[in-house]
């Protein structure tokens, strides 16, 4: 098993159909992403970076080809083993964080596990571990409206790995943050990816990208550069040269 | 998700639209209140007659001029003239079932005695009417057949009566005013308290039938014939008799129908119950359209809360949530709406069948199965009326809902 990759995509194409005009978001895309991998995919906008993820996140289904996540061929699986896998194996981050409103942050990050019948306590348990280690555990009663955008992110990257996920799913993670959240939040996702968790994200920034091990450039539903990074930025290092403005200080103590 | 989560869930975005959710509620509220109270009254008046029963003896039985209807009672039967003096005296002289026998004629009128006024209920009847009825005196005496057969401007009076008029001085030979004719007083009756209709019962006048035929209200004919049987068993025997009795005295051919009536206080009560029951109907399709025109509420606000709530239905979808999750999630919110409403609704009905009582001095009686049963129609207006919209949010493809706008 060590040497399966964690997801393979062979061939995957995806077309929407609009009337009598359809669009090609993705032509065949093939690619392997392998345990402890830290990937950033970029492109142009409409290049199909987010049709891809969501394939990948088993919220949306290939017209054609092939995914295979932990060896199991996702296209062959119903409804409700697709939610299982969601549940189970994947946590998503969205650009627009997609927290439920008037549900405080440790209730957002206790939801995926509502789904999968952990007692109360437990559940509560691992909601505050991964509130800490996203260092917002302080923060566990606030609604997301009395959140910041970079906190709120962070709920939801807590919420994304609360069930120990083989991969987690990013999509434009940074896209409403400004350069120093964004470089806090990418300090926490290579906090994630040195304890060993997969982390798959989009992303326009190229000096975003620089925090990852490898770079995957989109175009027109396709890959058209698969690099891996050669000098990685560390986000603990670039934090202590940027002047502290706005957020708190306070999670200098990333591992 | 376990039940009780899904239940917090749901509580708490019904508590979010306080308002909306108290409106939608509203129609399952109104619908089981009334229903409950109605029950309430019904079950009341139920239990009335059959404390009527009791209270009047087993083996009395009536009989009423005009035809009856099996299972209703006709608007002629009492008004019609073909029971008359000479019935009961052959009644009472050939049918060997029967003990005793007297007219109870009914009519309302003034009563006057000094400057006190008193409107009350003026029974006319025999001697024999009281031990029917089982009525003893507590001052006095009964009259007596002699003043029957006179026709004499003699009366027997109820408690109450006395007290309106007399207010404690005394009574027993007091000459009162019946609708301006002199009546003496000869005797006051022992205090019965309130009919099983709650109706006062001791406010009334006996006077003999004769006088109150002729003096008071100008008519000839009986409406009313009170019959006890000697003994409970021979009850039938007695009816039987005294039908084949009025049938030949009233020249009925074969195929004709009884021109009178002759009921038991059972069946009197049958039928009592029977209109009870057809107004049980009735209050039942009342009901069941109340409880439509709710669930229809409920499903119309759940399909609401659905759209608005798309986003919320991917997010979880995205987390991991199975469509069985969302469409329980939304079943058990209509669930909650409309057996909140209907536990409001029993609440309502309690508190309304206490007024109708305190002010109408209807006895009412809740019945347990009546809340049970509102109970149950309430959540399963829920479960029906839930089912397509929470089925509609958890057909929601992932993607899509997450898209939502
Ligand atoms: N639901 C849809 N219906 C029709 N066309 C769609 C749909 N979703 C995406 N597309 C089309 O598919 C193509 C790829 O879209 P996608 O969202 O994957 O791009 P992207 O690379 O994520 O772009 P961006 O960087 O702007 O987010 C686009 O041309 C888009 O218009
Ligand atoms: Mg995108």
């Amino acid at each position: 098993m060590a040497d399966t990759p964690l997801i393979t995509a062979r061939h995957l194409h995806k077309t929407y159909s609009m009337g009598d005009v359809e669009v090609h978001a993705l032509r065949s895309v093939s690619l392997d992403i392998h345990r402890t991998e830290f990937v950033a995919i970029m492109g142009a906008s409409g290049s199909g970076k987010s049709t891809f993820m969501n394939i990948l996140g088993c919220l949306d289904v290939p017209t054609k080809g092939e995914y295979l996540l932990d060896g199991v061929d996702v296209g062959k699986l119903d409804k409700n083993m697709l939610a299982r896998i969601r549940n189970e194996k994947i946590g998503f981050v969205f650009q627009g964080f997609n927290l439920l409103s008037r549900t405080t942050a440790l209730e957002n990050v206790e939801l995926p596990m509502f789904y999968n019948n952990l007692s109360n306590k437990e559940r509560t348990e691992r909601a505050m571990e991964a509130l800490r280690i996203v260092g917002l555990a302080d923060r566990h009663h606030h609604m997301p409206n009395q959140l910041s955008g970079g906190q709120q992110q962070r709920v939801a990257i807590a919420r994304s790995l609360v069930n120990q996920p083989s991969i987690i799913l990013a999509d434009e993670p940074t896209g409403n943050l400004d350069s120093r959240t964004s470089v806090e939040v990418m300090e926490i996702f290579q906090d994630l990816n040195d304890r060993g968790i997969t982390i798959l994200l989009v992303t326009h920034e190229a000096d975003i990208a620089e925090y990852t091990k490898r770079n995957v450039i989109f175009k027109d539903g396709k890959v058209r550069t698969d690099i891996m990074v050669e000098k990685r930025r560390s986000a603990t290092e670039i934090l202590k040269t940027l002047p502290a403005i706005g957020d708190d200080a306070g999670e200098e103590e990333a591992a | 998700m376990s039940i009780l989560n899904i239940l917090k869930v749901a509580m708490r975005s019904l508590n979010r639209n306080k308002l909306r959710s108290f409106l939608t509620m509203l129609g399952i509220i109104i619908g089981v209140g009334a229903v409950i109270a109605m029950m309430a009254v019904g079950y009341g008046a139920q239990t009335r007659i059959q404390d009527q029963i009791a209270t009047l003896g087993t083996n009395v039985l009536m009989i009423f001029p005009g035809s009856s209807n099996q299972g209703g009672v006709r608007g002629g039967m009492g008004s019609s003239s073909s029971l008359t003096t000479d019935d009961l005296a052959a009644i009472k002289e050939q049918c060997t079932a029967v003990q005793m026998a007297s007219p109870a004629i009914r009519t309302g009128g003034q009563i006057v005695y000094g400057d006190n006024n008193w409107a009350s209920t003026i029974m006319g009847g025999t001697a024999e009417y009281f031990p029917i009825r089982n009525w003893p005196l507590s001052s006095g005496q009964y009259f007596t057949e002699a003043d029957v057969r006179g026709a004499t401007k003699v009366c027997v009076l109820g408690q109450t009566v006395v007290d309106n008029l007399f207010r404690g001085g005394e009574c027993i030979g007091a000459v009162i005013r019946i609708k301006k004719l002199p009546f003496k007083v000869v005797g006051v009756l022992a205090m019965k308290g309130q009919s099983a209709q709650g109706t006062d019962q001791d406010d009334i006048i006996i006077a003999p039938f004769t006088t109150v035929q002729k003096k008071v209200m100008g008519q000839t004919h009986l409406n009313t014939v009170l019959v006890s049987a000697v003994s409970d068993d021979a009850m039938g025997e007695a009816q039987a008799q005294i039908t084949e009795l009025l049938r030949v005295r009233h020249k009925l051919q074969a195929w004709e129908d009884n021109d009178f009536t002759v009921r038991s206080q059972t069946e009197i009560a049958n039928a009592a119950e029977s209109t009870t029951q057809v107004l049980t109907i009735l209050l039942a399709s009342i009901a069941s359209i109340s409880l439509l025109v709710g669930g229809i509420g409920i499903m119309n606000i759940m399909l609401v809360s659905v759209t608005e709530r798309t986003r919320e239905i991917g997010i979880r979808m995205s987390i991991g949530a199975r469509g069985r999750d969302i469409l329980f999630q939304f079943l058990i919110e209509a669930v909650v709406l409309s057996v909140l409403g209907g536990t409001i609704g029993v609440i309502t009905g309690v508190t309304a069948s206490k007024l109708i009582s305190a002010l109408a001095g209807w006895p009412t009686m809740v019945s347990a199965t009546s809340v049970a049963m509102a109970f149950v129609f309430s959540a399963a207006v829920g479960i029906f009326f839930g089912f397509y919209p929470a089925r509609k949010a958890a057909m929601l493809n992932p993607i899509d809902a997450l898209r939502y706008e």
